[in-house]
């Protein structure tokens, strides 16, 4: 039987770990204030961390040592110089390259499958989960009385007697 | 000539795997020993023969045969020897003989192991390499042939072929284009063939599962006789990332160790379905459940294997285009498809008889648990594949190229990971089959407090961030309830068998090594978190142009700029090297050495940080780009990465655990013939 207080905890803990999926991990945002005079590198970096050159993969803007990327960068400082937020300038790249050049697919159309899928996927297992556990308790009640241990069934002593009954055919 | 003996031995070799195939088929179906016999020599023909292969190669690499395509697009002449012989695995043809040269020495391993107890999986297990193999050595063979040659038509055309096209000459460039400058480094040179000998050591357990579900001997002998070869798998894929971490952290200068690149993901989703697997095997050995679930896992684990060595080298995945033109592409997705479909229709066949035998009796047991955990586990796979294999679909789907960065994959798995953690906290004191809130709070609520002490110094200590606080506590839990276990195990057995307690844990240790191997791998998790934590969380950086004997900070951190030299190097490259000095509060700490070397046969530039490490933080600096007259100034990018050594101490405590659950122990037919004799001396006496 399952004592019911063992059934709360272990929902709590199914609880625990959806909410873990649920909650995002902050990331540490330099706040740093964008004047109109002439942008820091940090200034420029903090907006192209966020980008992708069409080039070279999967390496932000920020750190791709390439001539093209660091014209790209120099873009960007030209862009915080004239004014524009951070926001102005991802959408221009994104008018200009597409959105590839962003770090995540924007949230629209199809790109949301690229969201829901994997809390879909979560959830669809929890099911799964619940459904099975409650498969394996079903017969474990009809039983009743399922306090007392089952005899464990061991290999190795099983080995054994099939080594011993072996070593007597071969000695008959 | 040698180019022409070692493609003869991989055709050989994928002659004698089919014949081997068929004879195993043949021997197995009607009950013919000596065709099964014949199948497992010619398994262990196959080592020799791709040896010789591998070291054709070799040979090509090491004399500078710059006729063969491969060795002149993987080598120069001004490369040292060893890097020369490590490009057997510098690119994608290479690296598929070196696949197939490891995957012929496991099946021979395999073949040579004692069967007297398991003479009917041999012949299926000898099919499932031999296939796997056969696989490999078409691609190299029609495909990605290392042993092409270049020549010269009459048009003054340059083509690769293996023989020579009529009117032709050979061609023969005076030098080659030369490794990847990123794959020079010694992390490089080893990580590829750590993530190959865990991918193919993965073949092995999923050849018994095979034999398993074709033989109906679907109980956990299959299990027991992998299970060595999984740990063995998994030790060769852990160290595979973790080096593959360390290389990034060393040469990619982006101050990171993990950028879920694809070519990262694709080796790490066959260790998370692996690691799954490890747990819940123990369930299947324990309580003779989840066999279904086993099953699933392993046929998993071989085909993201098969995918991740077609991704890690073809780099296919960055657009539909370069999947329709790769020739193995479609062949490699044929392969997966049909193996796939094969191993599940055998799957549903043994469907019934893989019904468990007992019930899942309590939500606390560790059964239980596992199952959460392997729930975790197949969480992160999806968000992993799925980021993979997006991009295309969108290409597909709607002509638009997406990036899948990671923000993406941080966001969604880091709950997941915590979720890990916290399980791994829990999990270790819940029993097998039956266990309650009451039993477990009393297992737990000791390393609970002592983990409650460690976030309060946390906040003492004055961090507030409530996702690092979280990971703290986590952490701490984890080692006060993985040591506390090590502790109570030592302490019960001192008081048993009166030995010092530094020998009673020794002993208990060496008694159950599978479970305090484990323990030590948790404990390196825990390592390898607190250094995780330190530099996603706390990673601060700047950069800034500075002149010379100008200064920039970075938090405590104050970094000089002394001097830059711009030199040639005999090895071909041309170095641009900075000198800093770095002080702390004031305090002079020491030079480092800020680079980009630039490599002129393959126009590569590469970045090489100077890093001072401590088990606080790393200070790691950049040479981002400098004025052609050095007293103009220079651009340098600078790193604070807290606690990141822990990662890497973490990773080794990791391995060493993995080691110690993996060792051999005595055979167990000896040590129940010792204790037999032993028993009856007693008896006589």
């Amino acid at each position: 039987m399952f004592k019911i207080r063992s059934l709360h905890l272990f929902i709590l803990m199914v609880l625990a770990a959806g909410l873990f999926a649920a909650v995002e991990v902050t990331e540490i945002v330099q706040a740093q204030e964008q004047g109109p005079q002439a942008p820091t590198d940090d200034q420029v970096n903090a907006v192209a961390k966020q980008l992708y050159c069409p080039v070279c993969e999967n390496i932000p803007l920020d750190v791709c040592p390439t001539q093209a990327c660091s014209q790209w960068r120099e873009l960007i400082r030209e862009k915080l110089a004239a004014g524009w937020t951070e926001d102005e300038i991802k959408n221009y790249f994104v008018a200009q390259y597409g959105d590839r050049v962003l770090a995540t697919p924007p949230a629209s159309g199809l790109n949301w499958l690229v969201y829901i899928i994997p809390p879909l996927a979560i959830i669809g297992g929890i099911y799964i989960l619940y459904r099975a556990l409650q498969a394996w308790k079903r017969p474990a009640e009809d039983q009743g009385g399922e306090e007392q241990p089952q005899p464990e069934f061991d290999e190795d002593y099983v080995a054994r007697i099939e080594d011993e009954l072996r070593q007597r055919q071969q000695k008959s | 000539m040698i180019a022409n003996l070692g493609y003869g031995a991989l055709v050989i070799t994928l002659l004698v795997s089919v014949f081997g195939t068929g004879a195993a088929y043949y021997g197995a179906r009607n009950n013919k020993h000596a065709w099964v016999a014949s199948a497992r020599n010619a398994t262990l023909l196959t080592f020799p023969l791709v040896t010789i292969s591998a070291l054709s190669i070799i040979y090509l690499l090491v004399t500078n045969d710059y006729q063969v395509d491969y060795v002149a697009s993987v080598t120069s002449n001004s490369m040292p020897f060893y890097l020369k012989v490590t490009a057997l695995w510098g690119g994608q043809p290479g690296s598929l003989v070196f696949w197939s040269w490891l995957m012929s020495a496991f099946a021979s391993a395999v073949t040579l192991r004692k069967w007297e107890r398991d003479q009917e999986f041999l012949p299926w297990v000898v099919i499932v390499t031999l296939v796997t193999l056969g696989f490999f050595l078409i691609l190299s063979i029609f495909f990605e042939n290392p042993f092409t040659r270049l020549w010269q038509t009459a048009g003054g055309q340059i083509t690769s072929a293996m023989l020579q096209p009529s009117g032709s000459i050979p061609y023969t460039p005076l030098d080659g284009s030369g490794l990847n400058p990123l794959l020079r480094h010694p992390g490089m040179i080893i990580h590829p063939p750590m993530l190959y000998l865990g991918f193919v050591s993965f073949v092995i357990p999923y050849a018994f599962a095979i034999a398993a579900l074709i033989t109906g001997r679907t109980d956990d002998r299959w299990i027991r006789i992998t299970r060595r070869w999984t740990l063995v798998a998994w030790l060769f894929l852990s160290l595979g990332l973790i080096l593959g971490g360390r290389w990034a952290y060393d040469v990619l200068g982006w101050g990171g160790y993990w950028g879920w690149d694809p070519v990262e993901i694709a080796a790490f989703m066959p260790w998370l379905t692996g690691t799954a697997f490890l747990h819940s095997v123990m369930t299947q050995e324990k309580r003779g459940l989840l066999k279904h679930w086993n099953m699933i896992l392993i046929i998993l684990t071989y085909e993201l294997v098969i995918f991740g060595t077609f991704l890690t080298r073809s780099g296919v995945l960055s657009s539909v285009h370069a999947f329709a033109q790769s020739a193995i592409g479609p062949f490699f997705f044929a392969f997966m498809g049909l193996t796939f479909i094969v191993s599940l229709s055998l799957l549903l066949k043994r469907w019934n008889t893989l019904k468990a035998q007992t019930q899942m009796n309590s939500l606390l047991s560790r059964e239980a648990l596992f199952l959460l955990n392997n729930l975790l586990f197949m969480g992160i796979l999806v968000v992993c594949f799925w980021g993979v294999i997006f991009p295309l679909i969108s290409e597909i789907f709607t002509g638009q190229k997406v990036t899948v960065g990671p923000p993406f994959y941080e966001r969604a798995t880091a709950p997941l990971f915590a979720g890990l953690l916290l399980l791994m906290g829990v999990a270790p004191l819940a029993a097998w089959r039956y266990s309650s809130a009451k039993t477990l709070g009393r297992a737990i609520w000791k390393p609970f407090i002592a983990s409650l002490l460690v976030v309060a110094l946390v906040l003492i200590g004055g961090i507030r961030n409530w996702a690092a606080l979280l990971g703290f506590w986590l952490s701490a839990f984890v080692a006060a309830v993985t040591l506390y276990e090590f502790w109570r195990g030592a302490m019960a057995r001192r008081r048993r068998s009166g030995e010092s307690f530094p020998l009673a844990l020794w002993h208990l240790a060496g008694r159950n090594r599978r479970r305090y191997g484990g323990y030590i791998i948790h404990l390196g998790v825990v390592l390898m978190a607190i250094g995780i934590i330190g530099i996603e969380i706390f990673q601060t950086e700047t950069q800034g142009t500075i002149a010379r004997g100008e200064q920039l900070s970075l938090g405590d951190y104050t970094v000089s700029f002394d001097s830059l030299a711009v030199f040639d190097t005999a090895d071909g490259r041309n170095v641009a090297r900075a000198v800093v000095s770095v002080e702390r509060d004031g305090q002079y700490l020491g030079e480092l050495y800020p680079r980009r070397d630039y490599y002129y046969e393959s126009q590569q530039p590469m970045t090489i940080p100077g890093v001072r490490s401590t088990w606080e933080d790393d200070f790691y600096i950049l040479l981002v780009d400098w004025q052609p007259i050095s007293s103009a100034g220079a651009t340098f990018k600078i790193y604070h990465n807290p606690l990141v050594n822990w990662l890497w101490l973490g990773g080794f405590v990791f391995i060493f655990g993995t080691l110690v659950a993996a060792w051999p122990d005595k055979d167990p037919e000896k040590r129940r013939v010792t204790a037999r004799s032993a028993s009856h001396a007693t008896a006589k006496a």
